[in-house]
């Protein structure tokens, strides 16, 4: 197996509060390869999208390394584009100048119309190519969604973050956007990572699952790998023999004690060692 | 219809909205209770007041005579009305006698050299009407020349927010009264080439209004720039966009909502200051109409200070409204409080 594209090395963060240090994330280990899906699962407040902040820059880790393609990451930056939980377009420009923004500072060396036509291009891959004028404040919350899908997929990143990219609709619009984020991402295979709480959606888009013990100190519980076959559809996925055998495993996992005991700060001598 | 009950609900003018819907037939008795509740009870309201106004001051004896009541009011109302009439017309037969005067001395010497000279009658009431309108708005122009560009830079910077803050606290509730000295002696001391077209009390009372109108829009512009979506934020930074672009696309855009907000009470603030400056600087306005009118002390003069007074509430008003509107087209739909 060849070296993975995104690494994840004894991350720690911890924040200083009124009742002295929280450490949220400890000893957390994750590698993802080239081309994989990759869902963090977890419950709430155990530091997933800390995780994913860390990753993209946005937070500075307080200890450990991440690496995308053999080089450390510094800083936020388009090559790790982000699709927040709320789509967070800017409600003054329309869908196409919010996919358009972040298509400027990535291609700086195309003519205005060839960047005016990816960004119409990748809208209308999310089924928006009606809609390319229409002010973002007059968008649906799962059109919105599906700018911030373009959006991300327009920057042709070398990592794609989703932040609990669903959370925020309806069950059946969140059905159809899984569908729309899965088919795009099926053609660009971008290595992706994602975080979200809902077991179904976790399966039916990642390659592999991952789980997260609860904070403080949460790190990596458990990785089950999705060998469902690929291109996937929703019926052939439910009605796969596997499915139900892989869902009582993530459920078993996260109603168990592993998940909801809090973790203890990890023996430094320990993992120095290992590190060595 | 749907356009015209659109636009005047843009315009804050909620009850012309009843009258559109009756006409396109929109269920007529919720329309007449409508009706009813945003007209017949403001003007029931305006009919006591106007009735309690004339019967309070016929007995209200001053050394000027009886406070003037509405009847009085509308009189000198018509009465300046005929004065400013009056005038135009004698503007106009300057005009016309010069012409004339002109003509006829090229006639005898065709390389006589003619004079154009401007009239200079005495300022009409619209005329004092018109210096302050534009006095307002130079006062107010610099206020939001420095109030923004200085307020985006406290939104930007907690440092800088930090240290001038005092400043702006000290500042903000002085009066224009305690200004205008000092507005004043500066201007007269580094003004000194006065320009017919620009006069020093015209400098001074803009000057002043400017002084006291700029604190909301410069705290409002900090906080709106300053309370900016965090997501927002995080969105620039993936994308790497220079500081030029996040301000332009991003910052100024988000705040643009509380920008105009602070930009319409200042204009409100500038707009009561101008009366107070205009008195005492006497820059030829609206303030100086009552200064005048109060020196002057006729048996109509209290009569023609009301007339002011209600002028000013009504422009104030119609200032008020025009922001209204730029402040709803530059919220993206968001809901403003009229």
């Amino acid at each position: 197996m060849s070296r993975p594209f995104l690494e994840i090395v004894q991350l720690e963060k911890s924040f200083e509060t009124s009742r002295g240090k929280l450490t949220v994330l400890s000893g957390f280990d994750l590698n993802i390869q080239e081309g994989k899906f990759v869902s963090i699962i977890g419950h709430s407040g155990c530091g997933k999208s800390t995780v994913l902040s860390m990753v993209a820059g946005l937070e500075e880790p307080s200890d450990g390394n991440i690496v995308v393609g053999n080089r450390e990451i510094e800083g936020p930056g388009p090559d790790r584009a982000v699709v927040f939980q709320s789509p967070s377009l800017f409600p003054w420009m329309s869908a196409l100048e919010n996919v358009l923004i972040g298509v400027d500072q990535v291609f700086p060396q195309a003519t205005r119309s060839q960047r005016r036509e990816m960004s119409a291009w990748q809208l209308s891959r999310v089924g928006l190519g009606k809609e390319l004028d229409k002010k973002a404040s007059d968008l649906s919350q799962g059109q919105r969604q599906r700018v911030g899908i373009a959006r991300a997929f327009a920057l042709r990143p070398r990592v794609l973050l989703l932040d609990e990219p669903f959370g925020m609709l309806d069950a059946l619009t969140r059905a159809e956007l899984q569908e729309v984020l899965l088919d795009v991402w099926a053609r660009d295979k971008i290595t992706a990572m994602m975080i979200t709480h809902d077991v179904d959606e976790a399966l039916f888009l990642s390659d592999e699952v991952v789980m997260m013990t609860s904070g403080p100190y949460a790190r990596v519980g458990e990785i089950v790998p999705v060998n469902l076959p690929r291109p996937r559809a929703r019926k052939d996925v439910l009605g796969h023999p596997d499915y139900y055998r892989l869902r009582r495993s993530l459920l078993e996992f996260l109603e168990g004690p592993a998940s909801h005991s809090p973790g203890a700060p990890p023996d430094k001598k320990a993992s120095g060692a290992k590190a060595a | 219809m749907r356009h015209v009950i659109a636009f005047s609900e843009t315009l804050g003018l909620s009850w012309v909205s009843p009258f559109a819907r009756l006409i396109s037939g929109e269920d007529p008795r919720r329309q007449f209770r409508a009706i009813l509740l945003e007209v017949g009870l403001p003007l029931a309201a305006i009919a006591v007041f106007l009735l309690f106004w004339s019967v309070a001051a016929s007995s209200i004896r001053t050394s000027l005579g009886t406070l003037p009541g509405p009847a009085q009011t509308i009189e000198q109302a018509g009465a300046m009305w005929q004065e400013y009439r009056a005038e135009k017309a004698k503007e106009k037969l300057f005009y016309q006698a010069q012409i004339q005067r002109n003509a006829a001395r090229l006639e005898r010497n065709p390389s006589a050299r003619t004079t154009a000279w401007t009239y200079n009658g005495k300022p009409t009431y619209l005329d004092q009407i018109k210096t302050s309108l534009v006095t307002v708005f130079a006062g107010f122009l610099v206020a939001t020349l420095i109030a923004v560009p200085v307020g985006l830079v406290c939104g930007l910077s907690p440092t800088v927010m930090g240290a001038l803050n005092p400043l702006i606290q000290v500042f903000k509730p002085v009066s224009p009264l305690a200004w205008l000295p000092i507005v004043t002696m500066v201007v007269s001391a580094v003004y000194l080439g006065e320009a017919a077209w620009m006069p020093k009390s015209f400098v001074i009372s803009a000057f002043t209004v400017a002084l006291c109108s700029l604190w909301p829009s410069l705290v409002n512009t900090a906080l709106g720039v300053a309370s900016i979506d965090k997501d927002f934020i995080n969105v620039a930074r993936v994308l790497r966009l220079p500081t030029s672009t996040r301000i332009t696309r991003i910052y100024l855009p988000a705040a643009l909502p509380l920008v105009f907000a602070g930009l319409r009470l200042s204009l409100g603030v500038g707009w009561m200051v101008l009366i107070a400056a205009e008195m005492l600087a006497q820059n030829p306005g609206l303030g100086k109409f009552v200064w005048d009118e109060f020196q002057n002390g006729s048996s109509v003069s209290l009569a023609r200070i009301v007339v002011a007074v209600l002028t000013i509430g009504v422009i104030g008003f119609a200032l008020d409204r025009v922001m209204v509107i730029l402040q709803r087209l530059a919220s993206f739909g968001r809901p403003v409080q009229a």
